[in-house]
């Protein structure tokens, strides 16, 4: 299993099983010998499953598609972190040498009460669909444009906005949260939308609508601890909350005044 | 020769230029009242799947729209990463729709059909303008304008870019848009859903049959039309740059149901991916093409030297200019290294196949940054600061800071998969699968040869002929999605208007679900000995050497015959583990290999009729002295389309490429 470094390690997983949202769930043990250390974290999951069907037992049950850190699917709680123990990137990106011989690695699914468990390591995150779907978009319909170049926009604001639109809606700051909550995430896509131009028309409106629907789907409230930054794979930063606080207060105060 | 009466393209008359035009202001309207009543099933919320779900029903039809991730957003098109082009000349650099049109036409080297290329190109600008207005990010210059860069095969600056993610930035755009019809109750969503089958009725395609992943229900869903945006089947070879989901199921259910498949084996290979590390490997990593306006593509001059590398005893940091052979900048030099796709990977192969390749395997080349970054960009900043003799150092410096900025993300990306700090060395890089120029036959309105039955994006065959230019997918897929089925749609649907929904009842729906979990009882019923993996890594591996960069007539025979005892040994032996009314992920993998067996199959027999060199289609028996490929217009000028009569027996069917504006010509980019 050596890959080009050639270099090996033994390490022990101790996954969660559930087989579905119903029942309860445990975890299971699987030594693995011999792992690549240039295999991605992904990769030694294949390597589990395969020998896992071999021995006519069931494998495990994960989410992922992309492999390359952008579709935002895959999502294993690993050793305590969401997306594992490297900063700034997502499970599948994480590599067998960040890890050493002998390690004991425990993964579980995301854990938080608005992300019910599909099976084994998979969730469901519909959630943050509805969330967009609530006002994370500028109302536009194809055909009414005019020529992208009649808007300008400052480079700063352009890169800003851009930042925050590099939310994956991965649910890893929700799952690193203690108090289960989906802030970062809302924030990302509202402040994309409030640096730009285009989307000041429902600027007020858009914020009041995204928070209301995140309460209904039973995200807990921040209470500013910074987990979600810490863990969040695409360097969310925190200053998105404060400017969801911003416009939420003063689309609140806007819509008292109505 | 002449174009099969199976084939009505349906190309409108009149001059090239007003076709569309003329085709928009005189194609049947579906009144909005009777919208309402019509039914339209959209399979796939990629690029093109969501921004037709979303534009038809801003229009007011009712829509259903159908993926197997758990969310729409996470469709491969996020994926892309270089950008996507659009005749909008704001560079002021010569660039026109008909220079637009004219390069994807020779970049495809004269396999696509004129007039579909011509509208896209006529669409490309409002495409910028509508992903604009949704707010998407793309990238700027200092005065807020919309900033260019250059993608392979062009000599002007019509692409645009979110950094190195504008395939996310486009797909959360037109998710957006998909997310606000679903809000408005116009769209509902069926995540995590697999389509399975479509149900044809009365000659027509009438809905579909989809397996709910989690519970492993089967579903059945009526629609006036049904819209396959599913995708390409790059992942027919195992190891591609795909999403580790895409696939052919959909497309290839289709084709059992009627629909022809087209040129198969136009496959694109991309000469710029992260080379193969080791037996485990489950997926390919593609470095953005645009990599390559600031990356030189070079291999050792001499066998000794490359040895040596390969030893691992010499640092190419340290070998000599002299000793370095660019030789793209070589053989190409009009284009340099930002000749086409299917050039670039031919010529890295024949270097690595001579012995000049670099990394253990000997299957790699470099990808260089040093010179640009410090010579190029090192200097202008440095100018910038008004230094006058900067040291190599802040050369360095100044010139690592730029390309951070162009290409940030996709250095994160190598550094982290190889585990080697592409600021410090070249990049190595080999050619991978990664774009298929084939699927399903469409005539002009996008329809396939079932009534009712449309296909959208990569996997139809329609614009790009034997080889895809860069950043020119995501320009297709947003066309078709928001530009052209809006009205193309209803040159049919305005005839079905007064269609009654059809119950779901009726047999040809009972039947299709029967078929469906009959197969799907089959798959778990085997039992045998060996994992689905182990079927698809070695249909991959034929199809790579046999049906890859170079093919033989020897070759495609062999490998006709052994995929068709792959397909045999995997319905006798394939071990499908757990049951089929629960989430069961090897289900669904081994459903999508078997049908990519039977695709392989046919690859290999399209790319053994056809006896020439075109694009991604390097047939080893006709080459030039100097190894350049060699087409024959006078026999090959066609589209081919494969009608199935049962799996492994196929007849062809030939629509004519007609070039009436554009001249036929040599595709030389020396
Ligand atoms: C790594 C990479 C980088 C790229 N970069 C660029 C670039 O810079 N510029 C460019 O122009 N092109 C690029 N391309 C090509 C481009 O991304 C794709 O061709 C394009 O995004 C395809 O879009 P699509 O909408 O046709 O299909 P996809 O985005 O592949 O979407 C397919 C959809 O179909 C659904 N689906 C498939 N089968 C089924 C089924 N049976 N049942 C239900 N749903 C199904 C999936 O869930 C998904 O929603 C790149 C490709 C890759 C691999
Ligand atoms: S904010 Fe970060 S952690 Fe949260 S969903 Fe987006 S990318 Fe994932
Ligand atoms: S699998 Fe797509 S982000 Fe990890």
């Amino acid at each position: 299993m050596a890959g080009t470094s050639g270099k090996t390690i033994n390490v022990t997983i101790k996954v969660w099983r559930q087989k579905n949202k119903n029942q309860k769930g445990q975890f299971e043990t699987h030594p693995m010998k011999g792992v690549s250390v240039d295999m991605s974290f992904l990769e030694m999951f294949d390597v589990l499953n395969d020998r896992l069907i071999t021995e006519g037992k069931d494998p495990v049950a994960f989410d992922h598609d992309c492999r390359e850190g952008i579709c935002g699917m895959c999502s294993m709680y690993i050793n305590g972190r969401p997306h594992g123990p490297k900063q700034g990137v997502t499970t599948c990106q994480l590599h067998m040498r960040s890890f050493k011989d002998g390690d004991t690695i425990v993964v579980e699914p995301w854990r938080s009460a608005a992300f019910p468990v599909v099976k084994d390591l998979a969730v469901d995150r519909s959630a943050f669909d509805r969330i967009i779907a609530s006002g994370g978009f500028v109302s536009v319909n194809t055909g009414n444009a005019r020529d992208a170049n009649s808007i300008l926009i400052p480079k700063d604001d352009a890169d800003q906005a851009f930042n925050a639109a590099a939310c994956i809606g991965c649910g890893a700051c929700v799952a690193a949260c203690k108090n289960g909550s989906a802030m970062l995430f809302v924030s990302a896509k509202v402040s994309q939308l409030a640096l730009l131009p285009q989307g000041q028309i429902e600027r007020d409106e858009r914020v009041l609508n995204m928070v209301n629907q995140m309460d209904e789907e039973g995200f807990g409230n921040c209470t500013n601890t910074a987990a979600c930054e810490a863990e969040c794979p695409k360097g969310i930063s925190l200053e998105n909350i404060a400017r969801l606080n911003r416009e939420y207060i003063s689309a609140s105060n806007f819509a008292n005044r109505k | 020769m002449a174009t099969s009466p199976k084939l009505d393209s349906k190309i409108p008359d009149g001059p090239l230029d007003q076709k569309w035009t003329k085709y928009r202001s005189t194609v049947a309207l579906v009144n909005p009242a009777n919208k309402r009543n019509l039914e339209v099933i959209v399979v796939g919320s990629g690029l093109a799947g969501a921004s037709a779900a979303a534009s038809l029903a801003e229009m007011g039809y009712k829509v259903k729209v159908f993926c197997f991730q758990d969310s729409p957003r996470r469709a491969h098109s996020i994926a892309a990463q270089g950008g996507i082009n659009a005749a909008k000349n704001y560079q002021n650099d010569g660039d026109s729709i008909y220079r637009l049109f004219y390069d994807t036409i020779k970049g495809g080297d004269y396999r696509s059909r004129e007039a579909n290329v011509h509208r896209l190109s006529e669409v490309s600008g409002s495409i910028i303008d509508q992903c604009v207005a949704q707010g998407v990010p793309f990238a700027r210059e200092y005065g807020g304008l919309l900033s260019n860069r250059s993608f392979g095969g062009t000599q002007v600056q019509r692409t645009f870019y979110a950094a190195g993610q504008t395939g996310q930035q486009l797909l959360l755009g037109a998710y957006s848009a998909l997310q606000r019809q679903v809000g408005m109750g116009a769209v509902k969503l069926y995540a995590r859903h697999e389509m399975l089958d479509v149900v044809n009725i009365d000659g027509k395609c009438q809905g579909i049959i989809a397996r709910h992943s989690v519970t492993g229900q089967l579903e059945r869903h009526f629609g006036h039309a049904v819209l396959l945006c599913t995708g390409g089947y790059g992942n027919v070879f195992f190891l591609s740059t795909n999403a580790m989901g895409s696939n052919v199921t959909a497309a290839w259910k289709a084709h059992k149901k009627g629909a022809f498949f087209s040129n198969p084996c136009y496959t694109q290979i991309h000469p710029t991916c992260i080379p193969v590390s080791g037996e485990h490997q489950s997926k390919l990593t593609l470095m953005s093409e645009s990599l390559r306006n600031d990356g030189r593509i070079w291999v050792p001059k001499n066998k000794a030297d490359a040895e040596a590398i390969r030893a691992g005893k010499l640092d190419p940091n340290n070998l000599k200019e002299d000793d370095r052979d660019y030789y793209l900048e070589r053989r190409y030099p009009a284009f340099g290294n930002l000749v086409p796709r299917d050039v670039a990977s031919r010529a890295a192969k024949e270097r690595c196949d001579a012995g000049f390749g670099v990394n253990g395997t000997g299957q790699a080349v470099y990808l260089d940054f040093a010179f640009n970054m410090k010579y190029k960009y090192g200097k202008i900043e440095a100018t910038k600061k008004g230094i006058e003799n900067p040291t190599e150092a802040q050369l360095d410096e100044f010139g690592h800071a730029v390309i951070k900025e162009k290409y940030g993300n996709l250095f994160d990306m190598y550094a982290q998969i190889t585990g080697v700090d592409p600021y410090k060395n070249p990049m190595q890089i080999y050619p991978a699968v990664h774009y298929t120029m084939g699927g399903l036959w469409v005539d002009y309105n996008l329809m396939t040869t079932v009534p009712g039955l449309y296909a959208l994006g990569e996997a139809n065959f329609s614009d790009h002929g034997a080889n895809r230019l860069g950043a020119s997918a995501l320009m297709q897929g947003l066309a078709d999605g928001y530009f052209v089925i809006p009205y193309t749609i209803g040159s049919y649907l305005s005839k079905e208007i007064s269609t009654k929904a059809i119950s779901l009842d009726h047999e040809a729906f009972v039947k299709a679900e029967q078929d469906v979990q009959e197969r799907i009882n089959k798959l778990l019923s085997i039992k045998g000995t060996k994992t689905v993996d182990y079927f698809h890594k070695r249909l991959g591996k034929v199809i790579w050497d046999k049906c890859g960069m170079a093919r033989n007539a020897e070759g495609l025979k062999w490998a006709i015959e052994e995929v068709r005892r792959i397909r045999e040994e995997f319905w006798k032996d394939v071990r499908v583990p757990g049951e089929a009314n629960e989430f069961n992920p090897e289900l669904e993998k081994a459903g999508r290999v078997a049908d990519f067996i039977e695709l392989g199959e046919l690859m290999c027999k399209d790319a053994l009729e056809r006896n020439e060199s075109c694009g991604g289609h390097f047939r080893e028996e006709y080459q030039a002295a100097d190894g350049e490929a060699e087409r024959d217009d006078e026999n090959f000028a066609y589209v081919a389309a494969w009608e199935l009569k049962e799996v492994g027996n196929w007849e062809l069917h030939k629509e004519e490429l007609v070039y009436e504006n554009i001249k036929i010509a040599k595709r030389s980019y020396k």
